[in-house]
């Protein structure tokens, strides 16, 4: 085996550089450009706060971020409160000959482009939708309603496109709970409530906080669905940036608010985390 | 409360009624959006004037079928060689990046695979400005010190590759790891024994048993860049990709056209999608 050494040194190289190149290049840097682009004037002058003074004293932009953060974690909360039901209804109620079934049913839509779900929303609820024809004919509206273009109708939105996200990592974990323990927590007498509190939330902890940080950073970046959904006078904050750097073409403005971005979901990530102790990198696998 | 005890009938029946109530919620927009690509009408809503295949087919003048429709095709063959290139490269370097965390140690292993997973939590908006200001900068760089001008650091076709590559390599990366994690290094231990140099272990043993899991990584990653709007909103050059040419035709209002490729796509990612789960499953027994 000795003669293998330099061998398999040689190996991890190959192994190691692009991989190296790949998080150096594409990642580090790109950010570190991000923050520099951040504190710069936008007329060429040296090292400046005033973008980020901007931000903090004009209230459209901050007013803009608090929203789209309170959004976001609505948004998690209620997509976890629909999650739950379904995964456990898919791995522990419905009969083994349906559950292959549901599962197909529930990965296809997955694959499904964000933006033909929200397009597929859009012509069902807007005014000339398929939803208002159908309600005025059955008499329930006299009148074909504007159902599109609210914060109810993105929020519904923001929760359909990234329901799946949660669904999937619970139903993963949820898949290796053993029944016995459901049963006999039953048996001595554990009331429905119970079961729940006490054995399947904590078993489900690291499959909840995995779809919950894949779900919140989805909507807290998300552009198309609230663009799309959402009402025309309240912005999301990815607007804003979208704005700064291609409609204004204010590159360090819109990297300042990048790196703000940036800088609330990794705090709501952490945070989220500290509560639940869980570790980032056991989460994510 | 779960399938091997006794439950009311009422759990069972409430039960199935929410699960009915989620799945038409899952598949309303797509169904409706696919069956409103047959109406013989100018706009994609209700009522229904009959069926038609002139959304595909038809040469104009009033209607213009995907299959005459320059703009809309030509976004479909960019997005596919995009695609193509995306999945070739992530497929490589996440093979790499996957023996490199699953076989290898090395110092700071930790720092490198969190930067490896960060992709996840960033959302792609970040990701696009970060790549799309970091390029620039250094073309900048280049023009003004060598005066090489390099097209690709500009927005356009391989810009896009570049950022949609920088995120969708750490997804194949997970996936590939998954199933390096359960290799049985006897194995290797074996060939070396019989006199195999390392890259002939890899080759013949490791990679034949990986191999699925590549197959499964490259569909993944050919799919997420089809779709990928967030990042490559901000690379996108002249020639659009798809998700963006739509995106401009929904914002606007346009014909069925658009259901016609919804359509399309929902039934082919649908097919990969089911393929793939199907293999994966094959495989695991």
């Amino acid at each position: 085996m000795k003669s293998n050494t330099k061998k398999i040194k040689w190996s991890f190289f190959i192994f190691f550089i692009p991989v190296f190149l790949w998080l150096f290049l594409l990642i580090v840097l790109p950010h570190l450009e991000l923050l520099r682009m951040s504190f710069l004037g936008s007329r060429g002058t040296g090292i400046t706060l005033n973008n980020y003074k901007a931000f903090f004293t004009e209230p459209i932009y901050w007013l803009t971020f608090v929203r789209t953060a309170l959004y976001s974690i609505l948004v998690t909360a209620i997509v976890l409160a629909v999650s739950l039901p379904v995964a456990f209804y898919i791995t522990k109620i419905s009969s083994f000959r349906v559950q292959g079934l549901l599962m197909i049913l529930i990965l296809v839509p997955f694959w499904v482009s964000e933006l033909i779900r929200v397009y597929g929303w859009m012509i069902l609820l807007r005014e000339s939708g398929v939803l208002n024809v159908f309600l005025v004919r059955i008499g329930l509206f006299k009148e074909p309603i504007e159902l599109l273009y609210n914060d109810i109708s993105m929020v519904m939105g923001l929760v359909y496109t990234s329901m799946l996200f949660m669904i999937v990592p619970i139903i993963g974990v949820m898949g290796s709970l053993d029944d016995a323990l459901i049963e006999a927590a039953h048996d001595l007498g554990a009331k429905k409530l119970a079961i729940w509190k006490e054995i399947i939330i904590p078993y489900c902890m690291p499959g909840i906080m995995s779809g919950s940080i894949i779900v919140f950073m989805l909507v807290l970046g998300s552009y198309l669905t609230p663009k799309l959904m959402g009402g025309k006078n309240s912005l999301w904050f990815t607007e804003q940036i979208y704005n700064q750097i291609i409609v204004y073409f204010n590159w360090n403005q819109g990297s300042a608010f990048g790196f703000l971005l940036l800088l609330l979901s990794s705090l709501i990530i952490w945070v989220a985390l500290k509560i639940t102790k869980q570790e980032f990198t056991k989460v994510v696998k | 409360m779960i399938r091997t005890l006794p439950n009311s009938k009422g759990y069972l029946t409430g039960f199935r009624f929410f699960i009915l109530l989620f799945f038409l919620f899952l598949f309303a927009p797509l169904i409706v959006t696919m069956v409103l690509a047959f109406n013989n009408s100018m706009f994609p809503s209700l009522p229904w004037k009959g069926f038609t295949l002139d959304w595909f087919l038809s040469a104009g003048p009033e209607k213009i079928g995907l299959f005459h429709d320059r703009s809309n095709l030509s976004a479909i063959a960019t997005s596919f060689k995009i695609a193509l290139s995306v999945s070739f490269f992530s497929t490589i370097i996440g093979t790499l990046a996957a023996f490199l965390f699953e076989q290898e140690d090395f110092k700071f292993k930790g720092l490198l695979y969190f930067l490896m997973i960060a992709p996840l939590v960033i959302p792609g908006v970040i990701l696009g400005i970060s790549i799309l200001l970091f390029t620039n900068s250094i073309g900048i760089f280049l023009e003004d010190n060598l005066g090489i001008d390099l097209k690709f650091l500009t927005p356009s076709f391989w810009l896009v590759v570049i950022g949609q590559f920088s995120f969708i390599t750490t997804i194949v990366t997970m996936v590939i790891s998954a199933r390096l994690r359960k290799f049985d290094r006897t194995l290797e231990e074996a060939a070396f024994n019989l006199g195999a140099n390392k890259f002939e272990v890899i080759w013949f043993i490791t990679l034949k048993y990986l191999r699925p899991s590549i197959i499964g990584g490259a569909a993944i990653a050919f799919l997420m860049s089809f779709e990928n709007f967030n990042t490559t909103l901000f690379l996108v050059g002249a020639d659009s990709t798809l998700p963006i040419n739509l995106y401009q035709q929904v914002r606007d209002g346009s014909t069925p056209v658009i259901n016609a490729i919804s359509f399309i796509l929902i039934i082919s990612t649908s097919i990969i999608a089911v393929a793939n789960l199907y293999v994966g499953n094959k495989k695991e027994k």
